[in-house]
């Protein structure tokens, strides 16, 4: 009897969401579905909120990424009011956007997902966490600590708040950088440098070993891959343009604007999800089905543009096989080395003495009553767009996150893994972990929550084709 | 001038007749929290934060405007007074929209340290989530009627100070709230002469600046005091 497998929650994500395993009469996996069950309705309440307030507002979606929120919503406000966001305050936004980059990643890789990959798939789900790799490996765990605590003080430095700093806002940002922030973050500097170099060699021996099948397993297909883009094609976080390529790297779509990203992307709903299905829309859907965030940018830049990154830039795409990774488990490796751009170009920051300027921020009223503002989130391109009356308040507001653009591509990476490896109604646990991991793989970011630490808790369905279940397993 | 003295806490205070208990514990060094009291405009008694016992009264009062009068025994922190002053906060936030997080008026307000001083950990009372509207039509400032807690700070300063009168009070119970001139778009009121003086004058982050964002807040509340001394003392410095 087809029989279905429902693991609700899932575990060590940001947010709320549960994974459908739908099983044939033969017990083979027909289909796989991930759901994202919370609902937080920003798009809704923002309406008739000043447009000033909206970088603080949307900060607070999430807990993780604010940063993201802040610099597009900033981003936006800076096209209302129709002004030149000074040179301190674009690099001074740059710079909390590395740092950014760098806790965010440090988060995914060595807190959430380091623990599959160093104590095992298998390995008792009571110790597979932050935890566990502390009892392990205390010097590795410390360091990534460290390494995230690094990102984090880079952006209490500038935004006075390690977490939802109102700091970014329309026109510019509040304040630069103190020269004794400066100072701190030289000094700490070479430290993070060595732990992220580290951790890209502890990588690359696992993937070219012990974890060499999973490439192959955990969401390899063929699908476009889009990011913003410098002018000249060099990895980009905050400017630039958008560029979409092909699983070969041609460039499918290149030079598009945030403005017209309703001309080449549409949004898709399904019932059984809270979460959008965005594609490509010359494509169709769900032929449109493309992929943002580390990978992506990997993919679609033609350079790093700082020399360590491009070395291994070139490393990455020599184990890929050619231009484009299409694994998303390659998205693992693509942070480490996002991580150490971030790095090399906070590094270079330092010397740049508009850092300290205070001329950070240009003032202005609502000048056009529309805006589209667009960044690169740890986890994917972001994009903000508000329509405004004429006194700036908010007549409407539409929010593409990252995260849901990889929606597709997070549904087929669980169905290829379950696919795979459940073939009868019996599902040991550290299967259900290598699905949830297909997930991981992508760092969703589904709102502040964390599932980080602790027992994992897992409420597994067993449900017959007309909804009945017929068997189900709680460990709390 | 007569002097009158009494006890305030225990502790004797000899003040001008027609002293109000409030500017009486001042001057004794006794702090009573207030929302509605604003230094250099009158006193209304509506927020009741400031009820104080007084000897030989069966009810509370409001030490705002109750005056001090000879041989008073007036108390002002007794576990009743704090539960009652509790209360009175819980009340303002559930009335309201209050989501300090992201006002413009965050670590600046009045509410927010009121809070703090009573030891208000959280409600008792159901949130009413009151629909309430924004107006930014004026060129300058913005009211968010959601932080609004009726104080008529606004109203006062507007009247007794700048003499234009803008502001005002209409409905009654859960439909009360201040209007601009005639209950027009605050942009469209010809009286306003957009001093700033009621953006100094509010407790919370209703009144503000346009452009402001986040808990970036800045008043001048001294440049109220400042006129009405200014005014009645001839001393025009600062």
């Amino acid at each position: 009897m087809a029989k279905t497998v429902v693991i609700d929650p899932v575990t060590r994500i940001e947010g709320h969401a549960k994974i459908s395993i739908f099983l044939n009469d033969a017990g083979d996996v027909d289909d796989a579905r991930f759901h994202v069950v919370e609902f937080r309705g920003f798009e809704k309440f923002c309406e008739g909120r000043p447009m000033f307030e909206m970088a603080g507002i949307t900060a607070r979606i999430c807990g993780i990424c604010p940063v993201s929120h802040l610099l597009a919503s900033a981003k936006t406000g800076d096209k209302i009011l129709a002004v030149q966001v000074p040179p301190a305050g674009e690099k001074l936004r740059r710079l909390m956007n590395l740092a950014q980059i760098t806790q965010s990643h440090a988060l995914s890789f060595f807190h959430l997902s380091s623990p599959d990959f160093l104590l095992g798939w298998d390995s008792d789900p009571a110790k597979r966490n932050v935890f566990g790799l502390m009892a392990a490996d205390p010097e590795l765990a410390r360091a990534g600590i460290r390494l995230r605590q690094f990102g984090q003080t880079i952006i209490e430095l500038l935004g006075a708040k390690k977490i939802h700093a109102a700091w970014a806002v329309p026109g510019g940002v509040r304040s630069p950088l103190s020269e004794e922030g400066r100072q701190w973050i030289v000094d700490r500097l070479p430290e993070s440098r060595q732990t992220i170099e580290t951790a890209l060699g502890l990588f690359k021996q696992l993937i070219d070993d012990t974890l060499k099948s999973e490439i192959d397993i955990f969401g390899k297909f063929d699908s476009l891959f889009m990011s913003l883009v410098a002018p000249d094609g060099t990895w980009e976080h905050y400017g630039g343009h958008i560029r979409f390529v092909d699983s070969q790297g041609n460039i499918v779509a290149d030079g598009l604007r945030e403005e017209d990203y309703q001309d080449f992307l549409g949004e898709a709903v399904e019932r059984w999800s809270y979460l959008k299905f965005p594609y490509y829309k010359p494509m169709g859907y769900p032929d449109g089905m493309y992929r943002v965030g580390p990978l992506a940018r990997l993919n679609v830049c033609d350079r790093m543009g700082t020399p360590d990154a491009d070395r291994e830039l070139q490393e990455f795409r020599d184990r890929a096989g050619g231009r484009c990774a299409t694994s998303s488990f390659m998205y693992h490796y693509a942070r480490l080395i996002e991580i150490l751009a971030a790095i090399e170009r906070i590094e270079q920051y330092m010397e740049d003495p508009d850092l300290l300027s205070p001329r950070c921020r240009s003032k202005a009223d609502i000048n056009a009553l529309e805006g589209v503002g667009v960044s690169e989130a740890p986890r994917g391109t972001l994009f903000h767009h508000y329509n405004v009356d004429e006194n700036g308040s908010i007549k409407k507001v539409n929010l593409i996150i990252a995260t849901g653009q990889n929606n597709l591509a997070m549904n087929e990476t669980v169905k290829q893994i379950a696919q795979h490896y459940i073939h009868t109604n019996e599902i040991p646990e550290g299967m259900l972990n290598r699905v949830e991991a297909g997930i991981r793989n992508f760092d969703p970011c589904l709102s502040c929550s964390t599932h980080a630490v602790g027992q994992m808790p897992l409420h597994v369905q067993l449900l017959s084709s007309d909804r009945q279940v017929l068997d189900e397993v709680y460990r709390e | 001038m007569s002097v009158v003295t009494l006890k305030i806490n225990d502790i004797d205070v000899a003040v001008e007749a027609g002293t109000t208990l409030l500017d009486a514990a001042k001057e004794a060094g006794v702090r009573i929290p207030t929302l509605c009291h604003l230094d250099g405009v009158s006193d209304v008694g509506a927020c009741r934060l400031c009820l104080v016992q007084i000897e030989g009264i069966p009810k509370l009062l409001p030490a705002c405007v109750t005056e001090a009068t000879e041989g008073m025994n007036v108390t002002t922190e007794t576990p009743e007074l704090q539960e009652y002053r509790r209360m009175v906060v819980e009340m303002l936030f559930a009335e309201g929209n209050h989501v300090c997080a992201v006002c413009v008026a965050n670590e600046h307000c009045e509410l927010q340290d009121v809070a703090i001083e009573v030891g208000m950990d959280h409600t008792r009372f159901t949130y009413r989530f009151p629909e309430r509207e924004v107006d930014i039509s004026h060129p300058q400032f913005g009211i968010d009627h959601n932080r609004c807690i009726l104080c008529t700070r606004c109203v006062r300063v507007c009247d007794e100070i700048e003499g234009a009168h803008v502001w005002d009070v209409s409905g009654r119970g859960p439909a009360a709230k201040v209007i601009t001139g005639l209950n027009q778009p605050w942009g469209d009121v010809d009286a306003c002469t957009a001093c700033g003086k009621c953006v100094d004058a509010c407790p919370t982050g209703s009144i503000f600046r346009k452009g402001t964002t986040v808990a970036e807040i800045d008043r001048d509340r001294g440049k109220l005091d400042f006129l009405v001394t200014a005014r009645e003392e001839k001393k025009w410095t600062r």
